[in-house]
């Protein structure tokens, strides 16, 4: 009996760890999140690098990730998102892409949405740009 | 356009009579297609080569004349711009959102390269106090010494200095990576929130001084650790991540990065608490 109890409680640490984690009584009272729910310090594992960001990477001219080593897969609502320092707002990740259980993978994705979000003709930041734009 | 719904149930801040309603559902939606055709640059930007080249004399020129004119290059497809005898002028290549090759045979005087979101920048001098602050992306080389608040609230991209920095450098720092080849003053990283400064010599006093987040490398001595700054082991992916950076930086060749201390927040100052939820929101 109590082997099937601690099975039961495994089960929802591993769903916590998915960014399904748990409000705190604090956080349930004011209906927001406290303090980052991923690890802001983590730096990047380049072995795990995608196709995509090595031709970014090239196409800037740069050697490493630069900007997007800060990037990193966060939460919004309890959906993974990007936050887009342009658009000063949280990008969620669309349902049909499939998440690995990897930090380090995950944020590589993020990275790489993020990239095609703000380069997107379709980013707010082009609808600004071409109503305040000065020269 | 967003619903504007009064709340039934009041916080304390709304029972104080601060605030009666908050904006409800979605101010701004937008929807993308991440299949959508590669694209590398923003919109609007001008489509530079790399082996374009051209020099501009700014000797004669004031910073915004030599702003515009470097704006100018860009539009004609210039991707290699070589700045001859800056002498010191302030405020010369702000707001660069391109990718650029951009050289500067001399020194910056005060607020160089500021608010870039791109560009490749190497300065064969020294620069003044704030370069590069509110950079957002790219890499910028400084041949020889910077002088204080060097990356001031630094958002992203590689600032790189050979030489020594005065005071306050990465104050505020949001993000990016700071990296010193000398020594560094006082009050290093204070109140940076994330991002990473590498500091090769030694640094002054309140080192992380009040820091919420972040990490500080530092491969001399420290004068003293700041409020809520502490030391924090080091682990084998920094020193992988350190090594790969010091390569990018093109300084510290054979340097023992293993030996360095490493300083993070304490977050003992932490106090979302504190705040009322309206506030919060800000705040984190």
């Amino acid at each position: 009996m109590s082997k099937k109890k601690n099975k039961k409680k495994k089960n929802k640490e591993t769903k916590g760890q998915l960014g399904k984690k748990r409000e705190s009584a604090r956080e349930k009272m004011i209906g927001q999140t406290i303090g980052y729910r991923y690890d802001v310090n983590l730096l990047p594992d380049y072995s795990r690098i995608t196709p995509f960001l090595k031709k970014y990477i090239e196409a800037m001219g740069w050697d490493d990730l630069n900007w997007l080593e800060d990037v990193h897969m966060g939460y919004e609502e309890d959906r993974p998102a990007v936050f887009d320092r342009n658009a000063n707002g949280w990008v969620t990740i669309p349902k049909k892409i499939k998440l690995p259980n990897n930090q380090q993978d995950r944020d590589m994705i993020a990275r790489e949405l993020l990239v095609k979000f703000q380069m997107s003709p379709n980013h707010p930041l082009v609808d600004l740009k071409k109503a305040y734009r000065k020269f | 356009m967003a619903n504007i719904k009064t709340v039934e149930k009041k916080t304390k801040a709304q029972s104080m009579g601060l605030h009666t309603e908050v904006l409800k559902g979605k101010t701004q939606q937008k929807f993308f297609n991440p299949d959508e055709a590669e694209n590398f640059y923003y919109w609007g930007t001008y489509d530079v080569d790399f082996n374009k080249r051209t020099d501009l004399d700014v000797m004669n020129m004031d910073c915004k004349e030599a702003n515009k004119k470097i704006d100018e290059l860009m539009s004609q497809g210039y991707g290699t711009i070589v700045i001859k005898n800056p002498q010191g002028k302030h405020s010369l290549g702000v707001g660069i959102l391109n990718k650029l090759n951009l050289i500067f045979e001399g020194s910056l005087g005060y607020f160089g390269i500021g608010s870039i979101d791109g560009p490749t920048v190497r300065v064969n001098g020294r620069v003044g106090w704030s370069c590069a602050e509110n950079m957002m992306a790219g890499k910028v080389v400084i041949e020889k010494n910077a002088g204080s608040c060097f990356g001031a609230a630094l958002r992203g991209g590689d600032l790189i200095c050979k030489g020594s920095v005065g005071a306050r450098t990465g104050i505020d720092q949001k993000g990016g990576t700071i990296v010193v080849g000398g020594d560094a003053g006082a009050f290093t990283g204070f109140m940076m929130q994330r991002g990473r400064i590498i500091i090769l010599g030694d640094v002054g006093i309140n080192l992380g001084d009040s820091m919420y987040d972040g990490t500080i490398y530092v491969g001399g001595k420290i004068g003293s650790f700041g409020s809520d700054a502490v030391e924090s082991p080091m682990t084998k992916s920094d020193i992988d991540w350190l090594n790969r950076k010091l390569n990018v930086a093109e300084i510290g060749d054979n340097f023992d990065v293993s030996k360095m201390t490493k300083v993070v927040a304490g977050k003992k100052l932490w106090n979302y608490d504190a705040l009322e939820p309206t506030e919060k929101k800000g705040a984190i």
